[in-house]
């Protein structure tokens, strides 16, 4: 029997519309235990100075705050050092540092960027800038009827021309883990590098960058039980000590003269001005709970809710699933009731304290692909439980009537 | 709460067929989009003597944003542009809570329903993308000063 979860969250008792809230939103963001809130008040309440400036004791502190934090994420990622970890605001932020520093500086016309056709915006969006800046092409892998990336298209596409290959290691949309490893070992035969988005995958699996053999890697607190506004990029020593910075400002530099400067050593090259101390805080609050709660557990409870709500859903003859049939789905559902906008749905669902998220989730080229204007999304966390899961059927079969389609 | 939202009369205007269709003599075509939610409607006007003489519209979108635009067309048809405008901000006003009477609302006819609209901040994109189609369709052909 696990550990009743919910007593470590105290909004997941309050209510919403009446009843008691079945948080089905954790792709969206997840909710923060009593030890993250704890942390974050900690360090404003005992620590805080800006670190990296002063001398004095309580600069220190901070300073101490971050840094820990640091090296709990490279152990946490097993990346060979804590220079390879660079804080930013969230995982588009990071995306956006790769594509900035590495893209606009390596890529040139005639070269290719490689994504999949089921990336997040923040994926995609920096991708296109890059290759109309640089005049590169931008090139998509599309799924098979599963809805795993086809293996056909990623041989024919991956070429010597191929220069950055940008994918996500699950689906924000779909929940189907991609092979990381045999990717990155594909793009390195051509000479690519790999940026991988973990936003769905660090809170929910393993990963171990020196495994993956990724080159970068990104990934979000707030999705994984953290405050909103601490982020990750992970990346190789050599590739960001060649990279130029990003931001540009306070605590950046080595030198500062008239018309030129001189940059500080990893990581501090990429984190201008003064950073998200609190927030590291809480990430490293986050890290310690997850890793006190186990991979093996998250994943062992995320694979009976989601098996679960399938089967459930798979029962009602007007609900259409997506992606729904593969074995290598994590935390995701992803769904449509037949005639009604996934909107109405939500609402719906909301008036009985079922959150679920209902739109284009970030990804409009994918809905695109799907034939959906819009879907429906429920997605879970280990302090889900299978009553959430119930609700929300009962709520699902609640829609059709309020629609006065039944 | 539901209740006051899915009633029969938008059920009724969201699933109606009438106006949604094309415009053999459209002199204005105007896309709205709600880029939150996807929500997208093209909405297609024929005016002449700055009278909407016809109105229809297309696109995909939740029961609340299909329901307004049709509301709006059987609204807007034989409205001078100048009452198109007007209504389309009393429209905006109620449902932002800026309007709340009754009386000023009459004009609205049907589309009075979605009144309750206003109390459902992630809803109010919903209701007003078509209304908003319908101002920057009048503003981009110029209408506006023809009127």
């Amino acid at each position: 029997m696990d550990k009743n979860f919910l007593n470590d969250f105290p909004i997941l008792h309050s209510r919403m519309n009446g009843h008691p809230i079945a948080y089905l939103d954790n792709s969206a963001t997840t909710q923060k235990p009593e030890s993250v809130v704890r942390s974050i008040c900690g360090y404003y309440g005992g620590c805080n100075a800006n670190p990296h400036r002063g001398v004095y004791e309580l600069s220190v502190r901070a300073t101490k705050v971050y840094e820990d934090t640091r090296r709990k994420v490279a152990k946490f990622l097993n990346a060979k050092s804590a220079r390879e970890i660079i804080f930013t605001k969230n995982a588009t932020e990071s995306l956006n540092l790769v594509a900035y520093s590495y893209g606009l500086n390596n890529l040139h016309a005639g070269d290719e960027i490689l994504i999949t056709i089921a990336e997040h915006h923040s994926n995609l969006v920096v991708w296109q800038r890059v290759a109309q800046a640089t005049g590169a092409k931008l090139n998509y892998i599309y799924l098979d009827a599963d809805g795993n990336l086809s293996q056909a298209d990623i041989d024919k596409k991956l070429t010597p021309r191929t220069k950055i290959l940008a994918v996500t290691q699950i689906s924000n949309v779909l929940g189907l883990v991609n092979d990381i490893k045999k990717l990155s070992a594909q793009a390195h035969e051509v000479g690519a590098i790999i940026v991988v988005d973990g936003a769905q995958s660090v809170p929910h699996i393993p990963v171990d960058v020196q495994d993956l053999d990724a080159d970068f890697l990104a990934f979000s607190g707030h999705k994984m039980l953290s405050p909103m506004g601490i982020g990750v990029l992970y990346g190789k020593k050599k590739l960001l000590e060649e990279m130029p910075p990003f931001l540009s400002g306070g605590d950046m530099i080595e030198y500062v003269e008239e018309q030129t400067a001189t940059y500080a050593e990893l990581p501090q090259k990429f984190e201008a001005g003064t950073q998200n101390v609190g927030g590291a805080a809480g990430l490293s609050a986050a890290i310690d709970y997850l890793q006190n709660v186990g991979f093996k557990t998250i994943e062992r409870i995320e694979k009976d809710l989601t098996s679960f709500a399938i089967a459930e859903l798979k029962k009602i003859p007007y609900v259409e699933l997506y992606g729904c049939d593969a074995a290598n789905k994590v935390g995701i559902v992803t769904f449509n009731i037949k005639d009604v906008h996934p909107h109405d749905v939500a609402t719906i669902l909301d008036s009985e304290g079922v959150a679920i998220r209902a739109g284009h989730h970030c990804a409009q080229p994918l809905m695109k692909y799907l034939g959906q204007n819009s879907t429906c999304r429920a997605s879970f966390y280990f302090y889900n439980t299978r009553r959430d899961v119930e609700r929300l059927i009962e709520a699902v079969q609640k829609v059709r009537g309020i629609m006065r389609l039944a | 709460m539901l209740e006051n939202i899915y009633t029969e009369l938008i059920a009724e205007h969201s699933q109606s067929k009438e106006n949604r269709r094309a415009l053999a003599n459209a002199t204005i075509k105007e896309r709205g989009h709600n880029p939150s939610c996807g929500d997208e409607i093209t909405l297609e006007l024929e005016i002449a003597d700055g009278v909407i003489k016809d109105a229809a519209f297309g696109g995909t979108g939740c029961a609340i944003s299909q329901a307004s635009t049709d509301m709006m067309i059987d609204l807007m048809r034989g409205k001078t542009i100048d009452e198109a405008k007007r209504l389309a901000e009393l429209f905006i006003g109620m449902i932002h809570g800026d309007i709340i009477d009754d009386n000023e609302l009459e004009e609205l006819d049907e589309a009075a329903a979605l009144k309750n609209i206003s109390t459902m901040p992630a809803r109010v994109k919903c209701a007003t993308l078509a209304w908003h189609t319908l101002d920057a369709a009048i503003k981009n052909s110029g209408g506006d000063k023809l009127a």
